[in-house]
């Protein structure tokens, strides 16, 4: 591939091997956010979805139902408006918006910047809701300990197969809206066989955000992270002013 | 859309690492299963390079071929999409290749 192309034109050609990924930048800051939050004993969710899903209000319901053991704080990502970060504030958890624009997704240094501006304590866990969109923010790592997606049972059941990447990506799957389930048309069995043809490794939790059914699984993962052992819990660490990265 | 962001990435790499010269040429590797159409890279080339030392470079994409082994009884075999069944029924899939996204080099001018 290197000796053709321009064999005959007078001057020399230079190839230069550079072996770049492309997403190195994205991935060294999502590492540098990434040991921020480990320094800090900071959990940090990075919630993805399609739009519509009910992601706000799964964190509206965590952050009510939790709020008072856990410190929550929340990163909304969203194009334009920042409704979502304003339902988050009145249910109780400090918010920050970062409004993608154009953009499709959230990547690492929107998120270090905004956690500069949540500064959120030690030990706190920080909930990051992604722009809906089930293609490109699976691309970008955040720096988060783990990828949650949240789908509803008014989306199709053959999401998995359609948006393979996400569905891989991601560790935890919520299946929101069950509440739901008798007045529309959708076959759960066959929606969570796709989601493990796609990534078999893949945590379901069955729930209904609103009316409150099956959260009890995901608020023990979330507790898991968050406070993985008390008898091992870190000494308090001084709370260091040494800005994000 | 991703590639959009991704293309200029690639364009912000190659002109730094030219250090001015005039790119003639830029080799890519993006794998059959990473998330990124080499035709929406190719759109958007133009557009990202418009008025750099990268203008006009040809692009070459290599596609790498998705390569997996299933864990369940090591058989090893090709796919075209990012997930699938092996003969033994097993699911669980050790990606061996086709998830690359990379500049491997460049040619200055
Ligand atoms: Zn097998």
């Amino acid at each position: 591939m290197c000796k053709d192309s321009a064999a005959t034109a007078a001057p020399p050609v230079r190839t230069i091997h550079l072996d770049h990924p492309i997403l190195d930048k994205n991935a060294r800051l999502a590492e540098r956010n990434r040991g921020w939050l480990e320094a800090r004993r900071i959990v940090a969710f990075n919630l993805l979805s399609s739009p519509g899903s009910g992601k706000t209000t799964l964190l509206e319901r965590t952050i009510r139902d939790l709020g008072r053991e856990l410190s929550i704080h929340v990163i909304e990502g969203d194009q334009a408006t920042d409704n979502d970060a304003r339902r988050i504030e009145a249910a109780g958890a400090p918010a920050v918006q970062i409004n993608t624009g154009a953009g499709c997704h959230l990547d690492a240094s929107m998120v270090s910047k905004a956690l500069q501006t949540l500064d959120p304590k030690p030990g706190s866990v920080v909930f990051v809701e992604n722009v809906g969109n089930l293609v490109c923010p699976a691309m970008f790592d955040l720096g988060e300990a783990e990828k949650v997606l949240v789908c509803s049972v008014t989306e199709g059941e053959d999401k998995p197969l359609k948006y393979p990447h996400m569905f891989r990506a991601c560790t935890v799957l919520l299946l929101n809206k069950i509440d739901l389930l008798p007045y529309v048309a959708f076959e759960v069995d066959r929606f969570i066989d796709n989601a493990l043809l796609v990534n078999p490794a893949l945590e379901v939790f069955l729930v209904s955000a609103s009316r409150g059914d099956g959260l009890g699984g995901w608020y023990d993962r979330i507790r898991r992270l968050a406070v993985p052992d008390s008898a091992s819990r870190w000494g308090e660490v001084e709370s260091s002013r040494e800005s994000p990265p | 859309m991703h590639e959009l962001g991704i293309t200029q990435e690639i364009v912000e790499i190659v002109i730094a690492r030219a250090g001015g010269a005039r790119i003639a040429r830029i080799v890519l590797e993006v794998g059959k299963l990473s998330a990124v159409l080499p035709d929406a890279i190719r759109f958007c080339f133009d557009l990202c390079s418009e008025g750099t030392s990268a203008e006009g470079a040809v692009l070459e994409i290599l596609e790498p071929p998705g390569r997996v082994r299933c864990r369940g009884c090591a058989v090893e075999f090709s796919l075209d999409r990012p997930f699938g069944r092996c003969v033994c029924g097993g699911t669980d899939l050790d990606w061996l290749g086709g998830e690359e996204l990379s500049i491997k080099a460049m040619e200055l001018a």
